[in-house]
């Protein structure tokens, strides 16, 4: 897969040889490398475990997240990202075979819990997915979802002034403000996934999960996405998930280094990039596998 | 000798000219590289010189059938003839194999065109259902006019049976048919429409995997109960329930009613209704259901406001097709909602349905040319033209809503 004798002889380096080709419960012991706390924590992850149908496909994570902070999440292909993710809104609740273990604090409270109520935790904790998703409806009702089956809006001027400040922040008003009731799915892509990220925004989440939100998109679309998770990081959390290493280094703080299911490395973003600890890291990065 | 014992005959030639192809390939393949493997030379020298002989035969038959009646004497002619035809053309299907002959892509095309005529077969009989009816139609419309049939309030298909009979004069007003008809399709829909689409939405949205695969072969066992039992279901079980309970209240229920026939077909049409409305709502993308979860909806909102409104186009299409379904169903009605030609609205008086009558009409010893059994043809033309219509627009609505998520 990889060559071993271009890599240079480490500190703390975990023998990968032998890693790389092992299935997830052969890195039990991997200790994540890099500090995964903060100072100001907003989100603290304590030794999550996820399986589907038995299969065990995040192994042992924890991770702590800051305010205003923007966390890359890099891995190969299936190595539970996404999983990871889902975890931190409990969409993996809608998936039947999947267990969650472990706890997840978010301002304290573990939403992990059975006892989380999780529909105002999925308002706080809003997500854009990969696939822009707009539903078959017009651009205002799009935005104006969410907010109307929160209740937020009293009548319809406030309602209103929801759905354009939301399409304001996405950085799409300007170009819909015309066509607000036409289909939302008539959109480019590139205004789809900010109609999407409007939608989400107008609940007025605190934290948002971003699942590769511009691999669907041109080059253009996607630097004008980056622009906005660089705007939107004064007032959220975020979490991204993300295939390209350019992305996670311009938009990202801190970038987290997944592998089968294992958090192996955590770590400021120009570090984890310029100089990797972990050999796994190194090779990912520097384009070895992945 | 029998067309039996000559298509026997050319059965049995047909294998020796496979073997003769096949033989006469495999050696010629000794020296030279062939187009096509062995058995394709074999193949298309049977089914070429069997095809010819059998068409000749067809042919024959037809033209003695409807044209020359005297050409039955001389059967013994057609036999020799299909047999020499059958030899020539094995002879000159044989002359050509050779290394270069595309026995392989001739034998595709032949199978090609039996697939087409077999495609064709299914719209040629629609189409020649469709003319025979008409032209019957066509004679009873000769006597009856078709605006007294498609607007004439009273149904009486009676004819005289000699000129000075009296009081027998038909009417042929189809009105009342009609209007049961749709009354018993509208009391049936009102039982499957819901049912069948609160089911689907467990089914698809709500049952666990497990649950699903039990529940869901279950209520398409309800599709393939046999309408006859369905019937007398309406007759035994439901129809006396519902005059029952009506007494109770001091309502006066016919102990044949449009009620007890429509709530029994519903029953039938349920498990048709369900998995269509199950199928369209699987097709609502996931990512759809996500987007909606995600911003925190839950689970009934998102079925409200996100999948029933995209999966709409699709079950309002597989509804139309229920319908028609109800329009066309013939037993249940014939055994529960009577005979009787009511115009009436009242889901407890005794109604009659298009189909019905089109069986009364035909049932027993009739004449083909007297209006009463040739008002048959016109009742069954018009149902055929709603239900053709109802389809056409199902059909068209769900395949545009397929579109919109392919
Ligand atoms: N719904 C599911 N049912 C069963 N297994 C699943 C399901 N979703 C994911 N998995 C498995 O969990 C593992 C992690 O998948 P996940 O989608 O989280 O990977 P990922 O890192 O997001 O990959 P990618 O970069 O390709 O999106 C994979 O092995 C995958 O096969
Ligand atoms: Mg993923």
């Amino acid at each position: 897969m990889y060559n071993t004798d271009v890599m240079n002889d480490n500190k703390n380096i975990i023998d990968s040889d032998d890693l790389i080709s092992q299935t997830p419960s052969k890195l039990d012991n991997a200790k994540t490398v890099g500090n995964i706390h903060v100072e100001d924590p907003r989100i603290i992850a304590k030794n999550i475990n996820v399986y589907y149908d038995n299969k065990i496909a995040i192994n042992n994570v924890s991770i702590d997240i800051g305010k205003n902070e923007v966390l890359a999440m890099i891995g190969p292909s299936g190595c539970g990202k996404s999983t990871f993710l889902r975890c931190f809104n409990r969409m993996n609740d809608t998936i039947e075979s999947c267990i969650v273990e472990g706890e997840l604090y978010l301002d304290n409270e573990n939403i992990l819990d059975k006892k989380t109520d999780v529909v105002p935790l999925r308002a706080k904790v809003g997500m854009v997915f990969q696939k822009p998703n707009p539903f078959p409806k017009s651009v205002y009702d799009n935005v104006a979802y969410g907010p109307k089956i929160h209740g937020m809006a009293k009548n319809k001027i406030e309602l209103d002034e929801i759905v354009i400040k939301s399409l304001e922040k996405a950085g799409l008003y300007e170009e819909v403000k015309d066509r607000l009731d036409t289909p939302g799915t008539s959109l480019s892509g590139g205004q789809q996934q900010r109609l999407c990220i409007a939608r989400t925004i107008a609940v007025n989440p605190e934290v948002i999960l971003m699942d590769e939100p511009c691999s669907a998109l041109d080059p253009i679309a996607t630097a004008r996405i980056e622009e906005l998770i660089y705007e939107l990081k004064e007032n959220f959390t975020i979490i991204i998930v993300t295939h390209s290493m350019q992305q996670a280094a311009r938009v990202s703080q801190r970038t987290a280094y997944f592998h089968l299911g294992s958090l192996i490395e955590v770590g400021s973003t120009d570090k984890i990039f310029t100089t990797p600890q972990h050999k796994l890291t190194e090779s990912y990065i520097t384009g070895r596998f992945g | 000798m029998s067309i039996t014992s000559i298509l026997l005959i050319i059965g049995l030639f047909s294998i020796s000219g496979y073997y003769a192809g096949l033989k006469k390939s495999l050696v010629l393949r000794e020296n030279k590289k062939f187009h096509s493997a062995p058995i394709y030379h074999g193949a298309l020298l049977a089914i070429n010189s069997s095809l010819s002989s059998i068409f000749f035969i067809i042919s024959w038959l037809i033209i003695e059938k409807n044209f020359y009646t005297d050409l039955e004497s001389f059967r013994n002619i057609l036999y020799i003839i299909s047999i020499i035809i059958f030899l020539t053309v094995s002879l000159l299907t044989f002359k050509k194999i050779k290394h270069d002959f595309q026995a392989r892509d001739n034998l595709e095309k032949i199978i090609q065109y039996f697939l087409l005529v077999c495609s064709l077969l299914a719209i040629l009989v629609t189409i020649g259902i469709f003319l025979s009816v008409i032209f019957e139609s066509n004679k009873f419309f000769g006597v009856i006019s078709i605006t007294e049939f498609l607007f004439g309030t009273h149904w009486s298909p009676q004819m005289p049976i000699r000129e000075d009979q009296a009081g027998s004069s038909g009417a042929f007003g189809a009105v009342p048919l009609f209007a049961g008809t749709f009354l018993i399709a509208f009391i049936s829909m009102c039982i499957a429409g819901p049912i069948g689409l609160m089911s689907a939405i467990y089914l698809s949205e709500y049952a666990s995997k497990k649950t699903r695969s039990i529940v869901k072969p279950l209520t398409e066992i309800l599709a393939g109960i046999p309408t006859v039992v369905y019937g007398f279901f309406a007759v035994v079980v439901v129809a006396p329930f519902i005059r029952n309970t009506g007494s109770n209240f001091g309502i006066e229920i016919a102990s044949e009613s449009a009620l007890a026939a429509g709530l029994v077909m519903g029953i039938m049409i349920i498990p048709f209704v369900s998995s269509i409305s199950d199928d369209v709502i699987n097709s609502v993308p996931q990512n759809l259901k996500n987007g909606s979860l995600g911003v925190g909806a839950t689970k009934s909102e998102t079925i409200k406001k996100v999948i029933i409104p995209a999966a709409l186009p699709g079950i309002i299409g597989g509804l139309l097709l229920a319908v028609s379904r109800a329009i066309g169903e013939t037993m249940i009605v014939v055994m529960a909602a009577g005979m009787s030609a009511n115009l009436t609205a009242n889901p407890f008086e005794a109604v009659t349905t298009v189909t019905v009558q089109i069986v009364v009409l035909l049932v027993g010893d009739q004449e083909f040319d007297s209006p009463k059994t040739l008002a048959a043809f016109a009742l069954g033309l018009v149902l055929f033209i709603i239900t053709l219509i109802l389809n056409y627009i199902a059909l068209h609505v769900v395949r545009k809503y397929r579109e919109q998520y392919e």
